[in-house]
């Protein structure tokens, strides 16, 4: 059921992880440890590995070959480099589980070197056997921890139900540990003998232990999002019944408890993770079970880890089951087909039944086809590791002591799990050390790690922060497998420091050896996150290598990531600030691109705020005649302009037309053909610049108007009563002196104006020369006007006594207000009129609180019904309520009227609809769900402020040129289009980014590249007409490699949200979500095709460019908008649909992969590295700082010590903590000063205000906070990361097949 | 017994009636012969300062279909307490009140005298006067200015309870709120959009959830006032309003070249009734429009915005060239009907060089009992004095006006009412008095006269329907009531009643007394007002020959060549203007009208009147004309030579100062009291302002007739006019020779 990761293999330019299904999945989970252990295990990889490297290196011959020809020795190395951890895992483990699986699995070795994907699925077995080797031992306790853990997430209280289910788990676990100390010294064995078929058999058995106990686990795992009790009393004896699926492995397991219950349990756990997995994949699900089955085959070693775990956990209970181990495993398999059968109904089921089969060749063969299963499994697994720690011993007997007892007879397993194995290996001590680093807290803490090992109860602590509900339980084996597994430790800490090695090694990969390995039967591992790719680890790199300030000259390099600060130096390409691709180097050809499905785009961000280090583009004025443009493609004058004939004449880079240069505009060359003042001029040099534009590009061929900023504030009885009418009245008295200007001396030009509204609207005359303001009411919304000219729209200065007055006055007249009825049709309308009336653009500052239900153009009625979603009708959902709204955003953008909406409502508004024109005119919505002055002003505020003050231009036109032979053809962001290649925008701010899709229409030339120009035509605030230019050049290739080798994750992932995003309009989310599975797959397939070397089907290779794709992917189709869950309103779905439109790179980044930064040990200046999203990465100890560039999080353990609850929030208790609090107290202290200074900049780099939400480990609002934890299975059904990529490997070998 | 001179005047000022014939032909044939129908001009409220009103309710006919009030001519039993209606013979016992009545002690309804009687009603609430300006700020920055002084100094004039209202209009509508501190709040109403008036209401959140308002009956005033954020008295709003009027902006929309500014007259005045309709239907409520120039937008409009498309002329209505005269007119016909069915007159200042479309809206003042007033600007004493006098005090101090009247009709049965002319709107009361030959505006005994004032004079049209077989008893009289219910200015609830009786006489045996009770001028001007009647209606030449038909007589001459049925040389707001004002001033005003009066001031005599001939222009003269709308003082040739040398300068010259004085003191008698003011001219011979004299008197001297030529006597005038002369030779040729 499982799958496994038997190793990740970077190379300079690809990854390649090697997944197996089994139960081994905690052994992976196990082997992320100390960086020693981790070289060690890669070692051990390597050689068990190296007959798979050679095969990889062979295909790969370019890449890392290098690295695979040194296969056994030069594995470690290259491991090193590479993620290290995790290809060295895969192959540590592998040999790991080998060793242990020799001993248990004999049987489903068998079986398992059947199935087809061995190699890799031994290389994931090798790996996840030795996690869960160790982990046996630790994952046990990790489990407790992690039941603890969750449930004190869940519940709050650890010891209540969760702890229960977990501990019953664990108990399977504890039996299994209990097995693995048997095995335990098997495995150093193991390990001796790197890899032989036996160790895969060996692993194999071991897998259908750990199958066992991820069965186990499985069903804890569904438990800790949900069901976590049910589990455990499942678990206890019926709770394997109880799980519908699991029930019958389950069952089958308790008969065959001792021995078997470990292998059954596994199954069971397979059988649960199913079904977990199973929401997220259905389809896949039924894969998985046979993944799992394979996996199992290949997970074999992992298995034996897992085994020994489950058995040791079983042997809980029954103390016998410790030698059973082996003999469990056969019984398990007999037990097995038992429960396979329950199994084959339901997708775990399936598994089971595969396992049947599975460990005969039959079952391999049904493997193959469940390899969607494996990354369910995963996630399964987890849970499996948690039940088998907490259900160990004791908590067998009572679901409720499992946690306490669990840590107690964790330790012990632990102690003894890892003392076998250190003492075969030194892996063990590696194990050790790599058990400190599991602990996300410390990488480097081998030793601790270690220690935690030991000492189950800190162990516990420790992993649960680390484990995800699923993941936790995953690790926890994890840590009992480190123990036994030296290499597992090496997993936590490794995926640190590995990555060069990893990179390194990628050459290395001693992949062909697993997938030698595999082909032998290994074991199936279970999936280490820590050996997956981690995106933390990625980010690291890419911040220490870069150090050089990024220069835009060299054609087709890809920048630094987003998340690294660098210098940019314009030197003739736009800076990646503005203008992000998502590969550097496009296919030549359309047959390319289709075939690597890699997408072609560009996220554009045409006024991106540069930091005060980079100078703003340049404005150059070309005189009254206008910019130079080519004659026929009327591209502007820019770097790639080729100037011939002595300079008389220029040929487009676009078109190659050839245009004369007029005479005031002409220039000698020099003798490399240049001309002589290319340096003097911006529009010859840089690429990106400004011109000044002159009449013929201005409306009417009249100079525009200043432009205006319209409020418009809603005063119904809601609006008046939260607060906010007050806020926006006060707030404006001093914010009109912040409109606005491009010279910070000058007085804005900005004119402003002042509507409110309920069901009416109100129109102020702030005319300077009257005396009071006026108000003049119009009731007629049915035809809506702007009763009003002279003395609306005005200078703030001029008019500065009569606006106080009026803001003064408005909270006052409406202070009595009854009217709840508002209508939004109207006031949209009666901005637009005003701007119209007044010739001018401008923006709308529309604040609104309700559904605009009142009888008026855009009335609206409630249609939220949760009922339709998933079906296909949830698309409508999505979709305006009434066509009112577009052809009123289409008049908007015509008079270049923007539209920023603020909503305060208290249910449902219906921002599908309302947000219809701020979407088409290039505005924002900001949603603030059940407002309340006290608590959310200052978020308000802030938002409003940075909103009315940020540069802006209005009633732009952009325009992306093209090189011939690509052209752009689809664009997402919020703007309006009413022909094929104009993006007109009403109004286009500093924070707006438009995604920009290129398709081929002919060939590309490698010589010339791809050249692209970006021109947007605006009026700036100061009423200038002005024509902003970003030109990009890229490489063309006619090799996929090359294609690979230079992408950017990060971008695709933004064009992929776009895409999916927009595409939820009109087609049923789950078809979206499939089509975005089905192209990742695409694009790994292609690559794995064409550009990896060849190995066998198991492994999963990932370009090193793409190489967090699928993790970043998961988070995109997990994403609330595509995976709702229960709590997630349709407005907070369609708010965010919206946002993420105009997102960009760095945005959606943040957005999908939150920023999670332990915080417990601050210096002032230095940014702690951050930790990945997942629970089992959080301490008890510790305290987190989660953003996603929307919400702001303080997570706090809840055995924080008291200095550190001082230092940051002045009380020494934690339940004085107050979870509403959102500022932090200001206390003077580093810690303190720290923590507000790193807040002060996650804010200010965000382009809204995240407000803190200070959220106290097994509080209530841990819920939301988990929510952000993208690595571990989501409460909505999303499958955890190690899940998905299972399932994505599982796509990718189809599409290979 | 005195001439009939002296009985028609006696009845003129105590019952205010002036009737055609004062002795009836006693048969419906007899009176068709007559020609001129047995009429009579009615002003209600003729100023009686000698009769104060009775403090209790009439007592009415107990008949349902009679209800005639007890009067004079009643025969009343003292004994057995009853009284027997004269109109349809129902025998009445005296209501309890009465108990006391004897032939001693009589109520005054008994008394001769008293055939006029006022009764206040004490029923009902008090209800406060209204008044909602609506003022059009599309106007020349000088305009507006003046128009805002009167208007401010216009609330000085109001009672402190008084209502006012203010609604300004020029491309939007705008409805002022008066009660709000800080700021000045509006509801603002497109000028394009017909709303109806629920819509209206809605729109200013008149609306409340189911007021008891269904029986039509107005709110209890302090309710209404209280809650109407819009009509606030006088005293509450007095500074407010001020300062309002003072920040009044000229309409702020730019005005392209070669435009005209964009109007929204007929959205403001649909506001306008729209609003009193909603808070205080049947309530006397005056709406006040001040108009500088046409509604050119939206619902009403007159004529489009662009400049190079004049406004309609006659000629272009007779060419049917008119694009919005129909739809105008008809939208300010639905507007004056749902107005005078609330009970609110609507006035129209009117002040701009050009027309302002009073064509098409004068039956908003006409249907409503408003004012048209039209000036050249509201920045001339012409536009202010009469607006002053608008608000013009009687003896009592109460404003002379009165609102919504309800007039009916009772006749004897011999007799049935065809019709009312004057400033009114039917009822549809189906009375058995009522005739089915409709004169003016018939088929009911009732009409709604929304706006009343002392000289506000009815024109009421009877048919004699007793067959010629079925003689009345000799000595039989016909008898008319007329009961006026209306709201005084004081607000009071009143009701006058005056009863009239005539001799039925034997048009065979008594012709010589018939004919000797005609009353010349009663008739001129009554059948003056039926011509205007169906000039309104029908084409201009079609009129006059129905009235040459009709009426072979001096005066008509004048009425002919009047602005009343002569559209030539006046604009079609003019001749509304003209015709709006002929049909509701009193006899001797209307006379004017028709005829105007010239004096003559020299140092042969006191002022003589002569005749309205070009011969009277004489060069040692000084001519007072009186025209009701014009009062010229034209100085003959040396008179203006004379004057031109300063002779009055000159002490040994007295006299002639005094007798450049004697017109200019009589002009100004007549300035103070007439309403509208009119137009004061002062001229002299060759003046260009002379032509308002010139176009007025009897061309006996034109430069065609020869002999006259150059003579001494007079002066020539320059038109293809027939004189006076010429006219009567023909006339006196068709009505010998005629067949007809």
């Amino acid at each position: 059921m499982t799958e496994l990761c038997t190793g990740l293999i970077t190379n300079g330019h690809q990854l390649i992880l090697f997944l197996q299904s089994g139960s081994a999945c905690f052994a992976t989970l196990a082997y992320l440890k100390t960086e020693k252990r981790f070289r060690d295990e890669l070692r051990m990889n390597v050689n068990q590995h190296t007959p798979m490297a050679s095969p990889y290196g062979q295909p790969q011959p370019g890449y890392g070959q290098p690295g695979y020809a040194p296969l056994d020795g030069s594995y470690p190395a290259p491991y090193a480099p590479y993620n290290g951890p995790a290809s060295a895992y895969q192959p540590g483990a592998p040999p790991q589980g080998y060793s242990p699986f020799t001993s248990f699995p004999s049987k489903a070795l068998a079986a398992n070197p059947v199935s087809d994907l061995p190699s890799p699925l031994d290389l994931g077995p090798a790996r996840g056997p030795p996690t869960s080797g160790p982990p046996p031992v630790s994952a046990p306790q990790q489990y407790n921890q992690y039941s603890q853990s969750q449930g004190s997430m869940q519940n709050g209280p650890p010891p209540p139900t969760q702890a229960p289910p977990r501990p019953a788990v664990s108990q399977p676990y504890n039996q299994g540990a209990m097995n693995l100390s048997g095995p335990h010294p098997s495995y150093p064995q193991h390990y001796g003998p790197p890899s032989t078929m036996q160790q895969v058999t060996n692993q194999m058995t071991g897998m259908q232990i750990t199958s066992g106990p991820p069965t186990a686990a499985g069903p804890g795992y569904a438990p800790p999002h949900s069901s976590q009790p049910p589990v455990s009393t499942g678990y206890s004896a019926a709770a394997q019944a109880s799980y519908t699926q699991a029930p019958p492995p389950v069952s089958s397991a308790p008969t065959q408890p001792p021995p078997p219950s470990g292998p059954a349990a596994p199954q069971q756990y397979y059988s649960g993770p199913p079904p977990s997995s199973q929401q997220p994949f259905n389809s896949s699900l039924p894969p998985t079970s046979q993944q799992q089955q394979q996996f199992t085959s290949s997970v074999t070693p992992q298995p034996p880890p897992q085994q020994t775990l489950p058995p040791s956990s079983y042997s809980g209970p029954v103390p016998p089951q410790s030698q059973p181990p082996v003999p469990p495993v056969s019984q398990a398999q007999q037990s097995f087909p038992t429960p396979q059968p329950p199994f084959s109904s339901a997708p775990p089921p399936v598994s089971q039944s595969s396992f049947a089969t599975g460990p005969p060749p039959s079952a391999q063969g049904s493997f193959p086809p469940q390899g969607p299963p494996p990354s369910s499994q995963p996630g399964s697994f987890p849970p499996p590791g948690p039940p088998l720690t907490s259900a160990p011993f004791s908590q067998y007997p009572g679901p409720m002591p499992p946690q306490q007892q669990p840590p107690p007879s964790q330790p012990s397993p632990y102690h003894s799990g890892q003392h076998p194995p250190r003492p075969q290996m030194p892996p063990t001590s590696m194990a050790q050390s790599n058990h400190l680093p599991p602990g996300p807290q410390g990488p480097p803490g081998p030793p601790g790690p270690l220690q935690q090992p030991p000492s189950q109860p800190g162990m516990q602590t420790g992993y649960p922060p680390q484990q995800n509900g699923a993941f936790g339980q995953v690790r926890g084996p994890q840590p009992g497998y480190s123990a036994p597994y030296p290499g597992q430790p090496n997993y936590g800490a490794p995926a640190p420091a590995p990555p060069a090695q990893k990179r390194l090694d990628p050459d290395a990969i001693p992949s062909p050896q697993a997938s030698d390995m595999p082909a032998v039967q290994k074991p199936r591992h279970r999936i280490d996150p820590d050996a997956i790719p981690s995106p933390i680890q990625v980010i690291e790199d890419d911040k220490a290598k870069t150090t050089e300030p990024f220069t835009t000259g060299v054609r087709g390099q890809a920048p630094p990531l987003v998340t690294t600060n660098f210098q940019v130096q314009d030197q003739g390409n736009a800076s990646p600030r503005f203008i992000r691709c998502t590969a550097y180097n496009m296919p030549c050809t359309a047959d390319m691109a289709k075939q690597s499905q890699v997408p072609l785009a560009a996220v554009i961000k045409p006024l991106a705020t540069l930091p005060p280090d980079e100078p703003p583009p340049l404005v150059v004025d070309h005189g009254e005649s206008g910019p130079i443009r080519c004659n026929r493609c009327k591209a502007y004058m820019c770097p790639y302009m080729q100037f011939i004939e002595g300079g008389r004449r220029f040929q487009c880079g676009f078109c190659s037309c050839v245009t004369e240069v007029p005479p005031h505009y002409f220039q000698h060359l020099d003798h490399t053909g240049k001309r002589v003042d290319c340096y003097d001029r911006a529009e010859l040099s840089l690429g990106s610049y400004e011109f000044l534009a002159t009449v013929d590009y201005c409306k009417n061929n009249k100079l525009p108007q200043p432009p205006a900023f319209i409020f418009l504030i809603d005063v119904s009885y809601n609006a008046v009563k939260s607060g906010m009418v007050n806020i926006v009245c006060q707030e404006l008295k001093t914010l009109l002196d912040c409109l606005p200007r491009e010279n910070p001396e000058a007085e804005s030009a900005v004119r402003v104006g002042f509507v409110t509204y309920n069901k009416v609207l109100h129109f102020y005359n702030v005319k300077s020369s009257l005396a009071q303001p006026q108000m003049m009411v119009v009731s007629d919304v049915s035809d809506m006007f702007v009763p009003l000219l002279d003395g609306f729209l005005v200078n703030v200065n001029e008019s500065r006594q009569v606006i106080e007055s009026l803001l003064d006055q408005i909270p006052e007249m409406f202070a009595d207000t009854r009217e709840t009825e508002t209508v939004f049709g109207p006031v949209i309308q009666a901005g637009l009129e005003a701007l119209k009336a007044a010739d001018c653009a401008g923006k709308l500052f529309v604040f609104h609180t309700s559904l605009p239900i009142a009888e008026a153009p855009g009335k609206l009625k409630n249609r939220e019904d949760k009922k339709l979603i998933g079906t296909d009708k949830e698309k409508s959902l999505f979709q305006p309520q009434v066509g009112f709204y577009s052809s009123l955003a289409k008049e908007c953008v015509a008079q270049g009227c923007c539209v920023d909406l603020f909503l305060f409502p208290n249910q449902y508004v219906d921002v599908a609809t309302l947000g219809v024109v701020p979407v088409s005119t290039g505005g924002s919505v900001y949603k603030y769900t059940y407002f309340q002055a006290q608590s959310d002003q200052e978020r308000f505020l802030n938002d409003l402020r940075r909103d009315v003050q940020k540069l802006v231009g209005f009633d732009a036109v952009m325009r992306v040129r093209t090189s011939t032979g690509i052209r752009a053809t689809d664009f997402f962001g919020s703007f309006y289009m009413s022909n094929t290649t104009d993006v007109e925008l009403a109004g286009l701010d500093c924070d707006k980014a438009i995604t920009v899709e290129f398709k081929h229409d002919d060939k590309l030339s490698e010589e010339t590249g791809a050249l692209m120009q970006c021109a947007v035509l605006y009026t700036s605030c100061s009423g200038q007409r002005r024509l902003r230019i970003h030109n990009m050049a890229v490489n063309c290739c006619s090799q996929l490699a090359d294609l690979y080798r230079n992408c950017e994750t990060d971008t695709i992932i933004n064009y992929f949200s776009k895409y999916a995003f927009r595409g939820i309009l009109s087609n049923p989310t789950k078809a979206v979500r499939e089509t975005l599975v089905n192209q990742c797959a695409q694009i790994l397939a292609c690559y794995r095709k064409n550009c990896a070397s060849p190995s066998s089907a198991g492994q999963l290779i990932l370009p090193e460019c793409m190489k967090l794709l699928p993790v970043y992917l998961n988070c995109v189709l997990k994403s609330d908008v595509l995976l709702p869950g229960a709590d997630v309103s349709l407005d907070d779905r369609a708010y965010l649909r919206q946002l993420i439109s105009c997102m960009d790179v760095a945005e959606t980044h943040v957005f999908f992969y939150p920023r999670l930064l332990p915080v417990m040990k601050l210096e002032s200046g230095s940014l702690p590295v951050a930790v990945r999203d997942s629970e089992e990465r959080l301490s008890k100890g510790g305290v987190y700082l989660l953003e996603t560039g929307l919400h702001l999080f303080l997570w706090v353990g809840a055995s924080v010590q008291q200095e550190l609850l001082l230092n940051i929030f002045g009380t020494p208790s934690f339940s004085q903590i107050d979870s509403n609090m959102t500022s932090l107290p200001v206390l003077d202290n580093p810690i303190s000063q720290a923590l507000r200074e790193l807040i002060y900049s996650f804010r200010a780099q965000r382009s809204r205000y995240m407000k803190l939400m200070v959220v106290k480990q097994e509080d209530r609002a841990e819920l939301i906070f988990r929510h952000f934890l993208v690595e571990d299975k989501s409460a909505s059904g999303g499958a955890s990361y190690v899940d998905f990529l299972c399932h994505m490997h599982k796509e990718i070998r189809q599409l290979l097949s | 017994m005195t001439t009939y001179q002296e009985f028609i005047q006696q009845n003129e000022d105590r019952d205010g009636v002036r009737f055609s014939w004062n002795l009836w032909p006693s048969s419906r044939l007899e009176a068709t012969r007559l020609v001129v129908p047995v009429s009579c001009l009615f002003t209600p409220l003729k100023e009686r300062p000698n009769l104060p009103p009775v403090q209790y309710e009439p007592v009415l006919c107990s008949r349902a279909n009679c209800k005639a009030v007890l009067n004079p001519l009643c025969q009343v039993d003292f004994r057995a307490k009853i009284w027997a209606c004269n109109f349809c013979f129902q025998r009445n016992p005296f209501p309890p009140s009465y108990a006391g009545i004897s032939d001693v002690n009589q109520p005054a309804e008994l008394m001769p005298q008293f055939s006029t009687i006022e009764y206040i009603v004490q029923r009902g609430p008090a209800a406060p006067l209204i008044f909602l300006y609506v003022v059009d700020t599309c106007l020349e920055e000088e305009d507006l200015q003046a128009l805002k002084e009167s208007l401010q100094m216009s609330l000085s004039l109001l009672p402190p309870n008084a209502l006012v209202g203010l609604i300004t209009f020029g491309r939007m509508v705008q409805v002022h709120e008066l009660s709000c501190e800080g700021i000045a709040k509006s509801y603002v109403f497109r000028g394009t959009k017909d709303l109806t008036a629920k819509q209206i209401q809605e729109m200013l959140g008149l609306t409340k959830p189911a007021v008891a308002g269904q029986q039509g009956r107005p709110l209890a005033p302090q309710d209404a006032a209280a809650t109407c954020k819009f009509l606030q008295p006088v005293h509450r709003v007095d500074m407010n309003l001020t300062d309002l009027l003072g920040e009044l902006q000229r309409d702020p929309w730019p005005v392209p070249q070669g435009k005209r500014p964009l109007r929204s007259t007929g959205v403001a005045l649909s506001v306008a009734v729209g609003l009193l309709e909603g808070t205080f239907p049947n309530t006397g409520a005056r709406v006040m429009l001040f108009i500088g120039g046409p509604p050119t937008q939206g619902p009403g409009m007159v004529v489009g915005d662009e400049l190079k498309t004049p406004i309609r002329s006659w000629h272009d209505i007779q060419k049917d060239n008119a694009r919005h005269l129909k739809k105008a007119t008809k939208y300010y016909e639905a507007l004056a009907n749902r107005s005078a069915t609330n009970g609110h007159s609507i006035d129209i200042y009117a002040c701009a060089l050009d027309q302002t479309g009073l064509l098409e809206m004068k039956c908003l003042s006409n249907l409503t009992g408003g004012h048209i007033v039209m000036g050249d600007s509201f920045n001339t004493s012409l536009f202010k004095q009469t607006f002053q006098r608008v608000f013009s005090k009687d003896y009592n101090g109460d404003f002379r006006m009165a609102f919504g009247g309800v007039l009916e009709v009772k006749t004897s049965r011999e007799l049935k009412v065809c019709g009312a002319i004057g400033p009114c709107v039917s009822l549809n009361s189906k009375s058995p008095c009522v005739s089915e030959n409709e004169l003016g505006i018939g088929g009911t005994s009732q009409w709604k006269v929304c706006g009343l004032n002392p000289s506000t004079t009815l024109g009421i049209y009877f048919e004699v329907v007793n067959q010629h077989n079925a003689p009345v008893p000799q000595g039989g009289r016909g008898a008319v009531q007329f009961v006026t219910q209306y709201q005084h200015s004081n607000t009071q609830r009143r009701i006058r009643v005056t009863t009239i009786a005539r001799n039925w006489a034997d048009a065979q045996s008594q012709i010589q007394h018939i004919e000797s009770s005609f009353d010349q001028e009663a008739a001129a001007v009554l059948m003056a007002r039926l011509g205007v009647f169906r000039a309104e209606s029908e084409e201009g030449p079609d009129v006059l020959r129905w009235l040459d038909r009709q009426l072979i007589r001096l005066f008509m001459f004048h009425l002919r060549r009047s602005p009343f049925l002569q559209v030539f040389n006046n604009s079609p707001d003019e001749s509304s203007y003209y015709r709006h004002h002929f049909v509701r001033q009193d006899l001797t005003q209307s006379l004017i009208m028709i005829q105007p009066i010239l004096y003559s001031y020299s140092f042969h005599g006191p002022p003589e009147p002569v005749l309205l001939d070009s011969s009277s222009i004489l060069p040692d003269r000084i001519l007072l004309m009186d025209t009701f709308f014009q009062l010229v003082i034209y100085h003959g040739e040396t008179i203006a030579q004379w004057r031109k040398a300063g002779y009055q300068e000159m002490a040994e010259y007295e006299n002639f100062k005094q007798l450049l004085q004697a017109p200019l003191d009589d002009a100004q008698e007549i300035l103070q009291t007439r309403f509208p003011m009119p137009r004061y001219i002062d001229t002299e011979h060759g003046g260009s302002q002379a032509r308002f004299l010139l176009s007025k008197v009897n061309p006996s001297q034109t430069h065609n007739n020869l002999y006259a030529w150059g003579q001494e006597t007079g002066a020539p005038i320059l038109t293809d006019d027939v004189s006076l002369q010429v006219f009567m030779d023909h006339l006196k040729k068709l009505a010998v020779s005629s067949s007809a």
